[in-house]
C-alpha cells in the first residue's frame, strides 16, 4: 500500500483523515482507488479530460507529477498539494 | 411570508428568515464556510430539496444537493462534466457550475445546470448524477455559439428556462453569446437574438454572440419572457422573435444596463431591475454611488425609482444576476444581496428598503425558498 497525503480541502473525503492508504501501479490506478475508496474526490483533483486541475499538484515523493501514467512503487509515497488559489 | 432566503456567497451558504411580519430576519449559517457558491436552488415540485451550485479556490465544481431543505447537504455522485474529448477536438472541462434550474412539473427529478465554459447538463434524479446535453454542448454550430468569448468570471451559460407548459421547450443563455431556444428537449436549438443590442460586435445585427445578463420567463404567462443584457433591457412576447428595447423608457441618465431582472410572480406586467453603471470603464456599481431599484407596471412601457430607505450617497452597491428575488406573499417582498456582502429587503414592493444583513462575503446569488 502507498501512502498517500491529504490537503485540508479535500479531507471532507476521507473523514478528516490527513494521511490514507491506496494502491496502485499508476498514479491513474491510485487514483481510482482512492476514488473506490473515497467517492467523489477524483473529480475536484481532476477534470472530465483526465487532466490534473490548475490548483492541484501531485507528487511522488518529491518529484512532482506531469501524468497520470507514471509509475508507482509500494514504497513511494504520495502527496496531493492544493497550490495557491486566490485570496 | 418569505420562509427562507438562501444567500450564496464567495465564501460560503448563508439563510435568513423572517419573522411572520418579515420585519426582523435571523441569520444563519455559514453552512460549507470557504466554498464558493453560485447559485442555491429549491425545487418547487418538492419543496424540501434544494440543490447548489459550489467549488473552492482548489478543488473542481461539483453540486450538492439536500432532502431536508437545506439542514444537510450531499454532494453530487457525478457531477457536471463534459464528454470526453476525441483525438483532436479542443478538450473542454467544466471549471465552475453556475446555474441551476428544476425541470418542468412533469418530470420530477429532472434539473439542468449551466456551466463555465458554456455547457449544459441535465440530472433526471434530483441533481444526484449528471450528463452533458449533447444537443447543445455537441451542436455543429456550438463553438461559434459559445466561442469562449469571457466576462470577467469566465463563459458563462445561465438562464436555463423551462416552459411550464411544455417539457420540451427550453431556453438558455450564454454570457457571452446570447439567448438560445429548444423545441424538442434541448436536441436542437436555435439563436434568439434579434432585436437586442451588441455594441462590441462589429455586425451590430449578429445573430448571436450577445451578452444576456438575465433571461427570466413569467411563471404564469410563459409567452413573456423579460431579459437584462449588457446592452439593455428587453421585452419578448412570443410567437414574436423580436425583442423590444424597454429599457429606452429609462432616465437617460440612468440607462438600461444591469444584471438582474424580476418579475412579480402573479403579473406578468410588473418588473424591476437594478441599474448599474455601464458608462465609460464599466464601472459596474450603482450609478453615481446612489442606489436604486427601477419597476415598471405596465410590461416596461415606463418606469418609478424607487429608492426608499437605500443609501442616498456614496454607496457602491453592484448587484449580480443571481442575487435579486422576490417571494410569494400577498404584499410581494423584494430582495437584493451586494457585492459587498448586505442584503436588502422591501416588503412594499420595493417602495422602501431596508438592510436585514451586513458584513457577509461577498453575495452571488440570493434566493426565496417557500
Amino acid at each position: 500500500m502507498i501512502t498517500v497525503r491529504v490537503p485540508s480541502p479535500l479531507r471532507s473525503y476521507t473523514a478528516g483523515a490527513a494521511q490514507v492508504s491506496a494502491s496502485g501501479r499508476t498514479v491513474a490506478e491510485l487514483l481510482g482507488d482512492l476514488e473506490r475508496n473515497h467517492p467523489g474526490m477524483r473529480f475536484r483533483m481532476i477534470d472530465e479530460q483526465e487532466r490534473i486541475r490548475p490548483h492541484i499538484r501531485i507528487f511522488i515523493n518529491q518529484r512532482e507529477v506531469l501524468a497520470l501514467n507514471e509509475d508507482l512503487r509500494a514504497s513511494d509515497e504520495v502527496h496531493l498539494i492544493c497550490a495557491l488559489s486566490g485570496g | 411570508m418569505a420562509s427562507t432566503l438562501w444567500i450564496g456567497t464567495r465564501k460560503g451558504l448563508f439563510s435568513l428568515r423572517p419573522d411572520a411580519r418579515r420585519r426582523s430576519w435571523r441569520l444563519s449559517g455559514p453552512q460549507m464556510l470557504g466554498h464558493i457558491i453560485h447559485h442555491v436552488v429549491q425545487d418547487p415540485r418538492e419543496p424540501r430539496r434544494l440543490a447548489l451550485a459550489a467549488k473552492t479556490g482548489h478543488l473542481g465544481p461539483t453540486v450538492y444537493i439536500s432532502i431536508d431543505r437545506g439542514r444537510h447537504w450531499q454532494e453530487a455522485k457525478s457531477p457536471p462534466a463534459f464528454r470526453k474529448a476525441e483525438e483532436g477536438e479542443k478538450p473542454r472541462a467544466v471549471e465552475r457550475v453556475f446555474w441551476l434550474t428544476p425541470g418542468n412539473p412533469s418530470e420530477p427529478g429532472a434539473w439542468y445546470a449551466g456551466s463555465s465554459p458554456a455547457g449544459l447538463f441535465r440530472s433526471e434524479d434530483h441533481g444526484l448524477h449528471w450528463l452533458p446535453v449533447a444537443g447543445f454542448n455537441d451542436h455543429p454550430m456550438n463553438p461559434k455559439w459559445a466561442a469562449g468569448l469571457r466576462t470577467p468570471d469566465g463563459e458563462l451559460l445561465h438562464s436555463v428556462r423551462v416552459d411550464p407548459r411544455n417539457a420540451r421547450h427550453l431556453y438558455l443563455a450564454i454570457s457571452i453569446g446570447g439567448v438560445f431556444e429548444s423545441t424538442d428537449a434541448g436536441a436542437d436549438w436555435a439563436p434568439l437574438n434579434e432585436g437586442v443590442a451588441a455594441d462590441f460586435l462589429p455586425d451590430p445585427k449578429a445573430a448571436y454572440g450577445h451578452d444576456p445578463h438575465c433571461v427570466i420567463l413569467h411563471p404564469q404567462q410563459p409567452d413573456r419572457l423579460y431579459q437584462q443584457n449588457h446592452c439593455g433591457s428587453y421585452r419578448l412576447d412570443r410567437p414574436a422573435k423580436r425583442w423590444v428595447r424597454i429599457g429606452e423608457r429609462m432616465p437617460k441618465n440612468i440607462g438600461d444596463i444591469g444584471f438582474p431582472i424580476v418579475a412579480h410572480p402573479r403579473d406578468p406586467d410588473t418588473v424591476w431591475v437594478f441599474p448599474m453603471d455601464g458608462s465609460t470603464v464599466w464601472p459596474r456599481t450603482s450609478i453615481d454611488g446612489k442606489p436604486a431599484v427601477y419597476r415598471s407596471r405596465n410590461a416596461g412601457r415606463s418606469w418609478q425609482r424607487l429608492a426608499g430607505g437605500l443609501p442616498r450617497a456614496q454607496a457602491w452597491f453592484t448587484v449580480l444576476r443571481q442575487a435579486m428575488c422576490a417571494d410569494e406573499a400577498p404584499q410581494l417582498g423584494l430582495y437584493f444581496g451586494t457585492t459587498q456582502g448586505e442584503v436588502w429587503a422591501s416588503i412594499d414592493e420595493g417602495k422602501s428598503w431596508r438592510c436585514v444583513a451586513r458584513h457577509l462575503p461577498e453575495i452571488y446569488s440570493l434566493t426565496y425558498a417557500s
